[in-house]
């Protein structure tokens, strides 16, 4: 079955569908639908096509699965592609959740097609980011994501969106320099680029320290940790709504997999020493940024404030570097992943119809919009990790696993579900309940049929996953276990060393 | 037939929940209502085959939950009688309050919504308590906290509802807080949050004389090194946190008062019969691993002698209808938590069930009272309805007689509260805890607050003239059947319950009732050492209960002018208690000012000026003082971006390249 090359096809299919749309003309109302069902048909058929990838994903395999490797540039960088049970989920999300922002794109009317080839561009390299296996690919495809990103909010953006892309971009460009130097470090000690061939390289314990040091610095940035976490609520505020669920979703997932598949996986010995480091910012991020998303005017902000806190969770969960930490973690990721880009999508609900993003504006919702009020309240229950949605058991792993580590940032760390609490809840209390007493809120209808489309699913799985997290678990256990055997042996061997000197 | 129990009220929930638009409210209150009723008769069943049978524990599993690394969960289902006693007040009383609120929101628009959240709400609340794991117990003790925080906040429009849900949603965090650490801490503790595991691995902590007590360190708490008694009491503490906050205990107490804000037979279902009791259900489920940590129960004793007097005095005062009797359920909450933290968990959750019967009663009889005076709660403004309607009446003094403990000291003979109540006084009179002397005095002088407040309210709203508008008398009215006959049924279990189960709960039949699903160690006879009490102490339950009824008439029949009286007299004492002993300010100004004006500086300050400041702005504005002016930086920045991406990777090709060549 895996004959043929099934991950480059998912990942070049969209960069199709974008071609595609090149050659059709824009400038008549015929050619732009044609424009935006060209991308939602591309979008689609992706995921349909992913979705092979994980029927003929073995979940008893630790390794690499569904390898492609061709020889390229020589001096030893290959195109190598191939998922394992820690990065094939990360290419379903993507790919699932891109028809979802074609259609919530569906009412753009500003250079449609541009918007919608950056959108399948964007596509392309996210899901190559999670399938590359050699560093230098993975860090085009990283690196090269964030172009469309940046012009998704740049020209797409609200009001501030300049200022908004320029930070992101000071941000990121830091942590990528230092990243280019470490990957060039290591091919220098290594003498390979490949993935696989470097995470069974035993670098030095020195070496180790500057290398996690300068991968640090870069996804730091994407996840975004506290205190490099500023360009997210601006980022997300001025990006348009599908923007800002791409966003949210994946690309703030790079930093969670790069600190696994490299960070942890290939430095343990600095990951151990840094990770009280790594639980000091994260509980700091949980508590700081819960307290500041509960005095947010912009829902926008609250959201992505939030975002931030859940983030703590994550890095919190794969320094714990136990089953259930980095287990947690994952499925925390996937989960955030739907849980806030449903959010976002919500916000662009109401957004759409009144266009501001002022919590002040809203209130009473409830009466004419019943409907948004209990998808909005499914999706607000799992950002606050109730039990029975998916929000939950990311939640419970890894605050289970750092238990296991350290009591005091446990203890710390789940405080967040108390304020998590606070701040959803009141942002709800204010937009939802109440009576409808402001006058341009009245003539607000409640879903179309193009929303409910695309909000009922992510409904559908965000509670399924939480009743029933067994498909997300399975797949992650195998790899997840022998990342932690080399972990664990990893630590142990240095340990000898030390001991015997 | 477990499936059935649990799951039909799921099924309701959803069907009314989602389709009660094109059902219609009719159809949605039979569906739920009927399922109800048949989940309560299959209860019963379940309740006499598990506890008078001699069944071993059931089993079902329904699926698999969670797995990662050595943790495992299940989805599954655990009946012993403990279980069984639940499921009978859950689904009796959630019957019979569906039933009621056919009646009582007859009115309402958004019936089907209000159906479907009481479903939801059982359904979460028979999923704790037929749990087999603490996991899948937290699932439903936020799920009740879900359905509660829906309830309280039923009419939307209200602010001081929705402020009252938010209230109860996070109260109850801070408590799930605890719990949540409490079950990492019997994870490292056990190796598994499972019920049976953990009560076999509880014998390995089992104190064993002579032997050394073991100093190996099992847990590293906090920095605290802690050997295997200390790591138990630190892990009972933290879920009892989780206790004290569903069952409102003193200083987590502060959100069921307010969630009075609800419709009335939400405050009958949630607030007095079950949700609330899933405190004592949590401890009384542990009582394993309760039962060997002496400290963990002495601070339980504190909590609860605490809690039972402070509510009872704050519910002397008050004048809202609803309001009184929460205070009095939040006191009631107290005395079974005393029970536990003595070590007689057959009177605790004896007292749970008797008192699901006459608190549902009284809450459902104040919610005719309400009905019959077009919504008004104010005792102030009632008085004279007596004569108006009569079986409210008798149903409501039928629920007080139950509560306040009316019966023949020393015979077994009396209402339920009777039975359950004195039986938790004279237990601590004898008890070896040492807060037992405290507790027993504390739940003494309760027992007089609950006889006169109790009986203040049926003298304000059913004695002397009427004190509402002629409008409103004019429209007083008995409450139809439909909401008459289940508080005829509450009534009988509030007159009876005593007389018929007493034995099985703490008396003879203990053994052959339990079949060991409390827990006690072979020291603890406590259930059997209270019968022998001196006369003077099962008699003072009955004195306090007099001194305050009689207190209660002088003062509010035959002369109303006292009261007024004696707040003018004691000012300072009477606003303090008015006030709630001004807990609701200090939290106000402690937690939640504290976190909004930390939250505000953090925001402005922290991110904006010192992160923001030297950062990204910081780095902007150099570059701009070079630059002068800001040229064409929307477009320029994004090729840079680009062209320096572009030129890493090259540099990076061309240097690898170069390093092969070589």
């Amino acid at each position: 079955m895996t004959d043929w090359p099934i991950l480059s096809t998912v990942t070049f299919l969209p960069l199709v569908g974008a071609l595609l749309i090149l050659m059709i003309r824009d400038d008549s109302e015929i050619g732009r639908r044609n424009i935006r069902n060209v991308a939602l048909l591309a979008t689609s058929f992706t995921f349909v096509l992913s979705l092979f990838i994980w029927i003929n994903f073995d979940s008893a395999e630790p390794n690499f699965q569904m390898v492609e490797r061709v020889e390229w540039l020589g001096s030893g960088i290959a195109y190598h592609m191939g998922v394992d049970g820690i990065s094939m989920l990360f290419v379903i999300l993507t790919t699932f959740l891109m028809p979802i922002c074609i259609l919530a794109s569906w009412r753009v009317e500003k250079r449609v097609k541009e918007y919608m080839i950056a959108f399948l561009v964007l596509e392309t390299f996210m899901i190559g980011v999670f399938c590359a296996l050699d560093i230098v690919l993975f860090y085009i495809f990283f690196e090269a994501g964030l172009i469309p990103m940046f012009i998704i909010i740049g020209v797409w953006g609200g009001k501030r969106r300049v200022y908004a892309s320029f930070k992101f971009f000071l941000y990121t460009l830091l942590g990528s320099l230092l990243m280019l130097l470490a990957i060039m470090a290591m091919y220098w000690d290594a003498g390979t680029t490949d993935i696989p061939l470097l995470l069974n390289h035993d670098f030095s314990a020195e070496m180790q320290f500057w290398l996690w040091i300068a991968f640090f610095a870069s996804f730091a940035v994407k996840m975004p940790m506290w205190p490099v976490h500023t360009w997210l609520p601006d980022a997300h505020v001025e990006a348009p709504t599908a923007g800002s669920v791409i966003l949210a979703a994946i690309l703030l997932k790079l930093g969670g997999y790069g600190f696994i598949r490299f960070s942890l996986a290939m430095f343990p010995l600095a990951s151990a020493d840094f990770a009280p480091l790594v639980f000091a910012l994260s509980v700091i991020a949980i508590i700081y940024t819960s307290l500041v998303a509960l005095m947010q005017e912009d829902i926008k902000k609250l959201i992505a404030y939030s975002s931030v806190a859940h983030m703590g969770y994550v890095t919190m969960g794969i320094f714990a570097a136990n089953a259930q930490g980095l287990q947690g973690a994952i499925f925390q990721m996937l989960s955030h992943g739907l849980v806030s880009g449903a959010l976002f999508l919500c916000v662009g609900v109401i957004y759409d119809r009144l266009h501001t993003r002022e919590i002040a504006a809203y209130g009473g919702l409830v009466n004419n919009m019943p409907k948004y009020a209990l998808v909005f309240m499914v999706f607000t229950m799992a950002n606050v990790g109730l039990p029975g949605t998916s929000g939950f058991v990311g939640e419970f792993l890894t605050l289970i696993g750092i238990f296991r580590v350290n009591t005091w940032v446990a203890l710390l760390a789940t405080t967040g579900v108390v304020l998590s609490a606070a701040y959803a809840l009141w942002l709800y209390r204010r937009i939802i309940f109440g009576a409808l007493e402001k006058e341009s809120l009245k003539a607000m209808l409640d879903l179309s049929r193009r929303e409910k489309v695309i909000l009922y699913p992510l409904v559908a799985l965000v509670i399924f996953f939480g009743v029933y997290p067994m498909p997300i678990l399975d797949v992650t256990a195998a790899s997840v276990e022998n990342l932690l055997n080399n972990y664990t042996a990893a630590i142990q061997s240095a340990g000898d060393v030390a001991l015997s000197n | 037939m477990y499936h059935a129990i649990v799951f039909l009220p799921l099924i309701g929930a959803i069907i009314a929940g989602l389709f009660g638009r094109s059902l219609g409210a009719k159809a949605c209150e039979y569906i739920t209502s009927g399922f109800l009723v048949f989940a309560a008769f299959l209860s019963w069943i379940a309740f006499f085959s598990v506890a008078y049978g001699d069944t071993d524990v059931i089993r079902v599993p329904v699926l698999q939950w969670i797995q990662s690394g050595s943790m495992s969960v299940d989805w599954s289902f655990r009946i012993d009688t403990l279980t069984a006693v639940m499921l009978v007040v859950v689904n009796t009383v959630s019957a019979l309050v569906h039933i009621y609120s056919i009646g009582y929101m007859h009115h309402d628009p958004h019936r089907p919504r209000f159906f479907a959240y009481l479903s939801l709400f059982t359904f979460a609340m028979l999923m704790l308590v037929t749990s087999d794991n603490l996991l899948q117990m937290f699932f439903g003790w936020e799920g009740v906290g879900l359905a509660s925080y829906l309830l309280i906040g039923f009419w939307y429009k209200k602010p001081t509802a929705t402020a009252a849900a938010m209230k109860a949603f996070i109260v109850n965090r801070v408590g799930d807080f605890g719990f949540a650490l409490g079950i990492f801490g019997v994870f490292v503790l056990f190796g598994s949050i499972s019920f049976d595991t953990i009560f076999a691995g509880a014998a390995d902590f089992m104190p064993v004389e002579g032997a050394d007590p073991g100093m190996e360190v099992v847990l590293n708490f906090l920095g605290y090194s802690l050997t295997r008694a200390d790591a138990l009491t630190v892990t009972c503490l933290l879920l009892f946190m989780g206790a004290m906050g569903k069952s409102a205990q003193f200083l987590l107490h502060t959100w069921l008062p307010d969630a009075m804000e609800g419709p009335t037979p939400v405050s009958a279902l949630i607030h007095a019969a079950t949700m609330v009791t899933a405190g004592v259900f949590l401890v009384a489920r542990m009582s394993p691993i309760f039962e060997l940590s002496i400290d963990a129960r002495t601070v339980v004793v504190i909590i609860g002698a605490i809690t039972a007097f402070f509510a009872a005095t704050v519910g002397l005062v008050q004048n809202d209808i609803k309001r009184v009797i929460a205070y009095s359920t939040c006191s009631q909450l107290g005395y079974m938590f005393v029970a536990l933290g003595i070590g007689a968990y057959g009177a605790a959750i004896f007292h749970l069930f008797t008192h699901a019967f006459f608190k549902a009663l009284l809450f459902l009889g104040a919610g005719s009272v309400i009905h019959a005076v077009s919504d008004e709660q104010d005792m102030r403004r009632m008085g004279g309805l007596r004569i108006y309607i009569p079986r409210t009446y008798w149903m409501m003094i039928i629920g007080t007689v139950a509560l306040t403990g009316v019966g023949i000291p020393g015979l077994y003979f009396g209402t339920a509260g009777f039975f359950s109540k004195d039986a938790i006084i004279e237990s601590a009179f004898v008890a070896e805890n040492a807060a037992a002397g405290f507790a027993f005095t504390m739940l003494v002088i309760a027992a007089l607050f609950t006889s006169f407040y109790s009986w203040r309210l049926i003298f304000m709203t059913f004695h002397g003239k009427p004190r509402a508008s002629a409008d409103v008398m004019h429209h007083v009215h008995e409450s139809p059947a439909i909401m008459m006959v289940p508080l005829y049924i509450l009534a009988v279990g509030a007159l009876l319950a005593g007389i018929l189960f007493h034995k099985q709960f703490f008396g003879d039949y203990y053994e052959g009732f339990w079949q060991g699903a409390l827990f006690t160690l072979p020291t603890n006879q406590i259930l059997e050492e209270f019968h022998h009490v001196p006369f003077w102490v099962k008699l003072s339950p009955f004195m306090a209960m007099l001194i305050g009824l009689v207190t209660a008439w002088y003062m509010y029949i035959r002369s109303p002018e006292t009261p007024k009286e004696l707040a003018a007299q004691h000012r300072g004492l009477y606003q303090f208690l008015l006030n709630k002993w001004y807990f609701d300010e200090l939290y106000d100004f402690l937690f939640v000012r504290s976190s909004k004006a930390l939250g505000r500086f953090l925001w402005k300050e922290g991110d904006g000026r010192v992160i923001d400041g030297f950062g990204p702005n910081g780095v902007a504005a150099r570059v701009q003082d070079v630059t002068g002016r800001v040229v064409r930086l929307q477009s320029g920045y994004l090729y840079h971006y680009a062209f320096v991406m572009l030129i890493g990777v090259a540099a990076l090709v061309t240097w690898m390249m170069l390093g092969s060549a070589f």
